[in-house]
C-alpha cells in the first residue's frame, strides 16, 4: 500500500522535473551550443590529433611529350624534392631532361591511428618538463595558499570600506594583461634590472634571479594569487558572525576559533583556490619562458614549441598528445582535491 | 533571592544615538526574566552586554557584586542561545553540544556522558549523529540550548529564540523552556517582542522602549498596573484616554465623571486613563455611562471585537454578545476597571483605535475624516 503510494508520488515528481527541465533546456540552448562549438569540438580535435599520425608526401606534376603526369610520392628523410622529381620522372619512364615540372611540393595530411605520439610524451625531455611543471605549480599553489589565507581572513574581518579598497588593490593588477605583468617582472629581475641596481648601490653583488626556479614560481604566484584570495575570502565573509560569537561564548581563544571553526568552514574556498591556481600554473608557458629566459622548459613550453613546428615531424600530433595527458593529470588532481571538500559543492570548480 | 546580575547606569551609544540610556536592572538567582519591547528598544543590546559581546559605554555590570564589565564572554558564568541558533554547520548534533567540552580537553568518557545527559535533557537522545542541516527548527533550537547549557552556566541568555518557529511549535517550546529552567535551576534571561510569550513564561517582565526600562514587574503587575501609556498599549489591548483626577477615587474622562480605586494624585492632575477592552460591559444606551455608535465588529472566536465611536474617540470593546455595525450602545465601566497613570512621554501616542487596521482606516476615512486627525495629536 505504502509502496504504491510512494511510486505514485515518485512519478508525480519526475513529471514535474521533466516540465522544468524542458524550460531549462530551452534556456540552456545557447549555452549548450556555445560549449559544443568552443569546448567539445576543440577537445575532440585534440583527441583526434593525439591519436593520429601525420603523413608527408611529395606532390609532383609535370608535362613530357605533350602528356601531363601527376604523381604522389611518400616523403622520406633521405628523399629531397629534387630526388623526388627524378623518381617521378623515372616512374613515368620519362627522362628528366624531357620533363617540364609545373608543380612540386612537400605536403602533409593526417594519416591513420597511432600511439606513437603518446610514446613521444613519455620521452625523457617531456617527462622532465611534466615533472618540473607539476613541482613548480605545486610550490606556487602552496605559497599562494600560505599568503592568501591570512590575507583573506584579515580582509573578511576588516570594515566594509577597507574591504572595498583592498579588493580594488587585489583586482587592479588583473586589469592589466598578464603578458605585460610578467614582462614587467622580467625587467625587474634582470641582471641590470631595478633590484640588481639597488643591490649594486648598496655594494652587493649582482644576483642572478632570472632563469631560476624561484623566478618562475614567483611569476606563477604573482599572477594567480588573486584566484586564491577571492574564493577563500568569499567563503570566509559568508561565515555568520553569530557563529564566531557562539565560539567566543563557548570559550574559544582565537587559535581554537581558527582551527575548529573558520578553517573547516572555509575548506570549499580553499579547494577552489587550490584548483584555480594549480591548473593555470601547471599549463603555463609564457611565465616560464619570460621568467627563465627560456632556460626552464615546462610542459606548456614543450607543447608550444611542438605545435609551432606544425606538421613537420608530426609536431601538432605530439603537442596534442601532451595536452591530452596534461588534461588528464589536471582532471585527476582536481578530482582528488574535490574529494577533500565533503561539502555540497558550494565552492567547487569543474 | 540575592541579586545575581546587576546593571548600574548602563548606556550604549551607536553613531551618536543612545540605544541604551541609563539602565538599572537587578536580576535575581533562579529567575525567569524576560526583556520585552519592540524592535530597537535596546533589549538585545542589554542581553549582549550581559553576555559580553558588547561593552557598555557608561555604567557597569556586576555578577554577584563583582564588576565584570571587562571580563570576556567565555569567562562569564553565562551562555547564549542565539537568535538563529548559530549552530556549527560542519559538526553533527553531538559535536555541537560537545564543543565547549572539547575546547577544554575534557576526557572522552566524560564528554560522552555529559553530552548524552544534555541531549536527554532537551529530548534529542536519538539525534546525536544527525547533521545540523537535517534538523527541524525546533530541534535546532534544542541543540542550541544543550550546547549553551553543557558548560554549566549560572545563567542562560536567550535572544528571541522562538522568533523563527511557527505558532504551534512556539507554544511547545515555551513550555519546554519553562521546564528546562525548572530542571536546571538557573537564571534564564529571555528576549522577545512577543508580549504573550513574555506574560506566559516569565517570573519577571522588563518592558523596554526607546533604550529605557519602562516597567519591571510580574506579568500580572505589568498587565493590571501599567505605569505609562506605552506599557498599557504594548501589553494587551488598551483604551487610553486623557483624563483628570478631581479628587482621590474620582476621575473624569470622556466628559463624564467616574468612580475609581486610584488615589494619591494632585487635585485636578491630568492623567492617562487605561481601560482594558474586556473590562467594559455593553449595555442598552439608556443604562450606559457612555454612549456611542458601533463602527466595526470583528468575530475573534471567543469574543467579538467591537469598535465604538464616542465623541470621535474609538474604543475597543471585547464582548461575547453580538452587536451590529451602526447600532447605538451604552458602555458600563466598574470602578476597578479603571486604571489611572501619570502622564508620560508616551501620553497621547497610544490607545485610540481610529487607525487600528487598514480596513477600518478606509471606513473612517470616508465617513469621519476628523477621527484620524485627532489620533495623530
Amino acid at each position: 500500500m505504502t509502496g504504491a503510494k510512494a511510486g505514485a508520488s515518485a512519478s508525480v515528481l519526475t513529471e514535474k522535473k521533466e516540465k522544468t527541465s524542458l524550460g531549462a533546456k530551452l534556456l540552456n540552448a545557447p549555452y549548450l551550443l556555445w560549449s559544443a562549438v568552443f569546448i567539445v569540438v576543440p577537445i575532440l580535435m585534440v583527441v583526434f590529433y593525439a591519436f593520429s599520425e601525420t603523413v608527408g608526401y611529395y606532390e609532383i606534376s609535370f608535362t613530357a611529350g605533350g602528356r601531363e603526369y601527376v604523381c604522389e610520392l611518400p616523403a622520406a628523410e633521405d628523399l629531397t624534392l629534387e630526388g623526388a622529381k627524378e623518381q617521378a620522372a623515372a616512374q613515368a619512364g620519362v627522362s628528366l631532361a624531357d620533363a617540364t615540372f609545373t608543380h612540386a611540393s612537400l605536403e602533409y595530411r593526417s594519416g591513420g591511428f597511432t600511439l606513437a605520439n603518446l610514446k613521444e610524451v613519455w620521452s625523457p625531455a617531456s617527462r622532465r618538463a611534466m615533472l618540473l611543471s607539476f613541482l613548480y605549480s605545486l610550490a606556487a599553489t602552496a605559497i599562494s595558499l600560505v599568503i592568501a589565507y591570512p590575507f583573506a581572513y584579515a580582509l573578511s574581518r576588516s570594515g566594509a570600506k577597507s574591504q572595498r579598497i583592498q579588493m580594488l588593490l587585489i583586482m587592479l593588477p588583473m586589469w592589466m594583461n598578464m603578458l605585460v605583468r610578467t614582462y614587467s617582472w622580467q625587467q625587474i629581475l634582470e641582471n641590470n634590472g631595478v633590484i640588481n641596481k639597488a643591490l649594486a648601490f648598496l655594494g652587493l653583488g649582482p644576483a642572478t634571479m632570472l632563469g631560476t626556479s624561484g623566478a618562475v614560481i614567483l611569476g606563477m604566484v604573482y599572477n594567480y594569487l588573486p584566484y586564491m584570495i577571492l574564493p577563500i575570502y568569499t567563503v570566509m565573509s559568508k561565515i555568520d558572525v553569530s557563529l564566531l560569537e557562539a565560539a567566543d561564548d563557548l570559550g574559544c581563544n582565537w587559535l581554537q576559533k581558527l582551527w575548529r571553526l573558520i578553517l573547516p568552514l572555509s575548506v570549499p574556498g580553499i579547494i577552489s583556490g587550490l584548483i584555480m591556481v594549480f591548473v593555470p600554473s601547471i599549463s603555463t608557458f609564457y611565465i616560464s619562458q619570460k621568467m627563465s629566459n627560456g632556460m626552464i622548459k615546462l610542459v606548456g613550453d614543450l607543447i608550444e614549441s611542438k605545435i609551432k613546428d606544425q606538421w613537420a615531424g608530426g609536431g601538432l600530433n605530439v603537442g596534442a598528445a601532451m595536452s591530452l595527458v596534461l588534461m588528464v593529470i589536471i582532471l585527476v588532481c582536481t578530482f582528488v582535491m574535490n574529494r577533500f571538500s565533503d561539502d555540497d559543492g558550494g565552492g567547487m570548480v569543474v | 533571592m540575592e541579586r545575581f546580575i546587576e546593571l548600574r547606569g548602563v548606556s550604549k551609544i551607536y553613531d551618536g544615538e543612545r540605544v541604551l540610556d541609563n539602565i538599572d536592572l537587578a536580576i535575581h538567582d533562579k529567575e525567569f526574566v524576560t526583556l520585552l519591547g519592540p524592535s530597537g528598544c535596546g533589549k538585545t543590546t542589554t542581553l549582549r552586554i550581559i553576555a559580553g559581546f558588547v561593552r557598555p559605554d557608561e555604567g557597569s555590570l556586576y555578577f554577584n557584586g563583582q564588576d565584570v564589565s571587562e571580563v570576556p564572554p567565555y569567562k562569564r558564568p553565562v551562555n547564549t542561545v542565539f537568535q538563529r541558533y548559530a549552530l556549527f554547520p560542519h559538526l553533527n548534533v553531538f559535536e555541537n553540544v560537545a564543543f565547549a567540552l572539547r575546547l577544554r580537553g575534557t576526557p572522552e568518557n566524560e564528554v560522552q556522558r555529559r553530552v548524552r545527559e544534555m541531549l536527554e535533557l532537551v529530548r534529542l537522545e536519538n539525534y546525536a549523529k544527525r547533521g545540523i542541516a537535517k534538523l527541524s527548527g525546533g530541534q535546532q533550537q534544542r541543540v542550541a540550548i544543550a550546547r549553551a547549557l553543557i558548560s554549566g552556566p549560572k545563567c542562560l541568555l536567550l535572544d528571541e529564540p522562538l522568533a523563527a518557529l511557527d505558532a504551534k511549535l512556539r507554544k511547545d517550546m515555551q513550555a519546554e523552556l519553562r521546564r528546562l529552567q525548572r530542571e536546571t535551576g538557573i537564571t534564564f534571561i529571555f528576549v522577545t517582542h512577543d508580549q504573550e510569550e513574555a506574560l506566559s513564561m516569565s517570573d519577571t517582565v522588563v518592558v523596554m522602549a526607546n533604550g529605557r526600562i519602562q516597567q519591571i514587574g510580574s506579568p500580572t503587575d505589568i498587565y493590571n498596573e501599567p505605569q505609562n501609556a506605552f506599557v498599557a498599549d504594548f501589553i494587551g489591548e488598551s483604551n487610553i484616554l486623557d483624563g483628570v483626577m478631581p479628587a482621590d477615587r474620582r476621575c473624569r474622562f470622556a466628559r463624564t465623571n467616574f468612580e475609581c480605586l486610584d488615589a494619591g494624585f494632585a487635585p485636578n492632575e491630568p492623567v492617562d486613563i487605561v481601560i482594558r477592552p474586556e473590562d467594559v460591559d455593553v449595555v442598552a444606551p439608556e443604562k450606559g455611562m457612555l454612549r456611542g455608535t458601533v463602527t466595526a465588529v470583528t468575530f475573534k472566536g471567543v469574543h467579538y471585537e467591537i469598535i465604538v465611536d464616542i465623541d470621535n474617540f474609538k474604543w475597543m470593546i471585547q464582548s461575547t454578545d453580538y452587536v451590529g455595525v451602526g447600532e447605538n450602545i451604552g458602555l458600563y465601566i466598574e470602578p476597578d476597571a479603571i486604571h489611572v497613570m501619570k502622564k508620560s512621554e508616551f501620553s497621547g501616542l497610544f490607545g485610540d483605535y481610529s487607525s487600528f487596521s487598514d480596513e477600518m482606516d478606509e471606513e473612517n476615512g470616508e465617513t469621519e475624516p476628523s477621527a484620524d486627525g485627532e489620533a495623530e495629536n
